[in-house]
């Protein structure tokens, strides 16, 4: 008898068993969703990891108000699926009460600022662990973060003073106000996701299937024309047949060009792929570590 | 698909963020915006070359200093497997990083400069791997092209290597093959430079290398790690034991015991969201249901009666400290096996291991950041475990500091 996992089986059985831990470890944990593919996974895995109970914490959702509408709807009926509670966290609401302040300028996104929504969200709701999407090969910061990841009551990273973490054993032990951020897709990559989502059909926003938009160039990323987004001047928008590899914020998340219409399409253009799916983010490109610098502000 | 985690360590000169690079490089797996933002760096900080270590030291300390602090994980794949590389700097201060890659990986790599041999860094480093119950070896040694490609030097370095491994009792396979890494000599193609060598490629042999028996498929042990009742009408009555299996095989049916209760029943179902399952293995997780209504809570473990785990109070282990202050004398401290937390005191230390020479050190009461040695402790409550030898999950356990809530060692039962 060959008693073999397949690579698949062996990265969901780890996520499954951190997702368990988390719930059991923590009082009051919350899944972070943003409605892209990998915290839909991670959700997916949530719902199998319970089984046939709910998950025993609610779905989190920061709401930058500039949104892919596609995404929005996407959520409510992903979130209805899962029979799962959602809790929203609203950027605009921060900007409203004075919490933030809206960058100008043309290259204005609200990625930032979601840092301090998610914060006050955490605050608001005592969420003592906080599940996020995050996988090691996206990113370089990421590469070095663990899958119980420690946070001192500012919300910050220390990426220097990590707790070792060793076999199937994760210490969430902290003080009061401090809390985690759990990441159960660590070992997953960019194609892993693919190929998990094609295996268990899971169904996905449309926007990451090709389509028609109209879309602008700006620093070599092609962005899409949106009531958030508009081109200056001497932009020129033109309608093209594009998808998106990453699901963020309409303002920073670019768009490659791509006929892909089915997963199997996606999976072969992800495999011939020569730039990251992070390589259409914008948010990424703002320095060296941009990553790293925003993780340590409490950034997902 | 196979998936394959392997561990290399190394220091910052012998070549192994150039190996790692290459391997990554030549299967497509550096993206071009990397290699881009790659040289970008390189060119800023007045390298000559595309520096392949910045691929791997990505916190901004690191590349101030070109030095690696943390492990690094790097994913790659070719058609035949997928590869997890757990990257760990080679530095003496940082055997807490090289113990935690090996932890998880079923491969280590081990570098040795063709012009330098084998040396402390050499022992050290497979020391660690069989400490951690690795149990093959690939023995890289680099920079042939600097020594003339020569078969002599190789294979004098093979001997004196194999020669020291032989006291490392883990260890199942040991592989040399000599490369360049900075000429890609025996990385992925063959090398014209060494015909007298006629052994696989680095990358073959990854890919190709028979590794079983890593999980331990006779003895049955289930570590309950959360229960399930969903309060629901649909499933009213409800009650699975989750978690992931350590150990054996569980079928519907199989006469189980519950420790530390001690009491018996059947399985009666394992389940999971598209039916009910035939079995399950190690190392799945799943959701057991039994016949019949025992307490049963997260820490508990489900065994099968013919081959049960031992349960005490009293544990005999090799453990490396990982804290900077160094362990308290009779340290108190709070210990996580399995899905386990309970306290314990480190009653004696019973020697150090000199991890250069592998000579015990008797005498010592403590021991310091970074070194190994055997313990005896006592746990407050019982513990349901197995030697690390035999199992890999239910003989390891972290010991945490209390007020810190760091973790300060990791241990391996004997």
């Amino acid at each position: 008898m060959n008693y073999k996992l397949s690579h698949l089986d062996q990265l969901e059985a780890e996520a499954i068993f951190i997702l368990r831990e988390t719930a059991a470890q923590f009082q009051n944990p919350a899944l972070l969703f943003s409605g892209g593919k990998d915290s839909i996974v991670m959700a997916w895995l949530a719902r199998k990891a319970f089984w046939p109970a709910r998950p025993p914490f609610p779905l989190v959702h920061i709401d930058t108000g500039h949104n892919f509408g596609e995404t929005m709807h996407y959520r409510d009926e992903f979130v209805a699926l899962l029979r799962a509670q959602l809790v929203v966290g609203s950027v605009q609401e921060s900007i409203d009460t004075g919490r933030v302040v809206e960058e100008k300028g043309p290259n204005a996104s609200r990625n930032k600022l979601q840092t301090v929504t998610l914060l006050d969200t955490i605050e608001k709701h005592q969420f003592d662990a906080c599940l996020g999407g995050g996988r090691r090969d996206e990113e370089k910061a990421r590469a070095k973060e663990r899958f119980f990841s420690h946070r001192d009551d500012f919300g910050q990273w220390d990426p220097k003073n990590q707790r070792p973490e060793l076999w199937n054993l994760f210490n969430g032990r902290m003080n009061p106000g401090e809390h985690f951020r759990v990441f159960p897709l660590s070992n997953f990559t960019e194609m892993d996701i693919w190929m998990y989502i094609k295996r268990e059909e899971i169904p996905l926003p449309s926007i990451y299937f090709s389509h028609q938009r109209e879309v602008f160039e700006r620093n070599g990323q092609l962005l899409a024309v949106t009531e958030f987004l508009k081109p200056q001047d001497h932009e020129k928008t033109d309608t093209r047949t594009v998808r998106f590899r990453t699901i963020g914020d309409a303002t920073c998340t670019g768009a490659v060009e791509s006929n892909a219409t089915t997963l199997d399409d996606i999976i072969a253009e992800v495999a011939a792929a020569r730039q990251t799916e992070r390589g259409t983010r914008a948010d990424d490109k703002r320095s060296e570590t941009a990553m790293e610098d925003r993780k340590k502000e409490g950034y997902f | 698909m196979d998936l394959l985690r392997f561990t290399t360590a190394g220091s910052v000169d012998d070549g192994k963020s150039t190996l790692i690079g290459r391997l990554l490089y030549d299967s497509k797996s550096i993206f071009e915006d990397q290699l881009d933002a790659m040289e970008e760096s390189s060119r800023k900080r007045g390298d000559e070359n595309v520096n392949l270590a910045l691929l791997t030291d990505g916190l901004k300390a690191e590349r101030e200093q070109g030095i690696t602090i943390d492990v690094a994980y790097r994913y790659f794949a070719t058609p035949r497997r997928k590869f997890i590389i757990a990257d760990t700097p080679g530095h003496i201060q940082y055997t807490r990083n090289m113990v935690t890659g090996a932890s998880t990986a079923n491969l280590a790599i081990i570098l040795i400069d063709a012009r330098k041999g084998v040396i402390e860094q050499t022992r050290r480093h497979s020391f660690i791997a069989n400490l951690l119950r690795i149990q093959h070896l690939v023995v890289a040694v680099n920079k042939m092209d600097l020594v003339e490609y020569s078969e002599e030097v190789f294979n004098n370095i093979v001997r004196e290597f194999r020669e020291f491994a032989s006291r490392l009792d883990n260890i199942v396979g040991i592989t040399a093959i000599p490369i360049s890494a900075l000429n890609g000599d025996n990385v992925v193609e063959k090398s014209t430079n060494m015909n007298w060598y006629e052994g696989p490629t680095f990358l073959y042999h990854l890919e190709n290398l028979y590794v079983g028996g890593e999980e331990n498929h006779v003895d049955a042990r289930f570590p309950v790690q959360w229960v399930i009742r969903p309060m629901s009408d649909e499933w009213h009555d409800f009650r699975g034991y989750a978690g992931r299996v350590a150990g054996g095989v569980f079928k519907p049916g199989d006469e189980v015991t519950v420790l530390p209760s001690g009491f018996n029943t059947r399985i009666k179902a394992i389940h999971s969201p598209d039916g009910e399952l035939a079995e399950a293995f190690a190392p799945q997780s799943t959701t057991i249901t039994l016949d019949d209504e025992i307490d049963i809570s997260r820490g508990d473990m489900l065994v099968k009666a013919n081959n049960p785990p031992k349960v005490g109070q009293d544990i005999e282990a090799m453990i490396c400290w990982f804290s900077a202050k160094s362990m308290p004398p009779r340290a108190k401290l709070v210990l996580r096996h399995t899905t386990r937390e309970t306290q314990a005191v480190i009653r004696e230390v019973r020697y150090q291991v000199d991890i250069n020479t592998l000579h015990k050190i008797e005498g010592v009461d403590t021991l310091s950041m970074n070194e190994i040695g055997r313990i005896h402790l006592r746990t407050a409550t019982l513990l349901i475990h197995d030697s690390y030898r035999r199992n890999r999950q239910t003989g390891s356990f972290v010991l945490i500091d209390p007020g810190t809530n760091e973790t300060v060692a990791a241990g391996m039962i004997l």
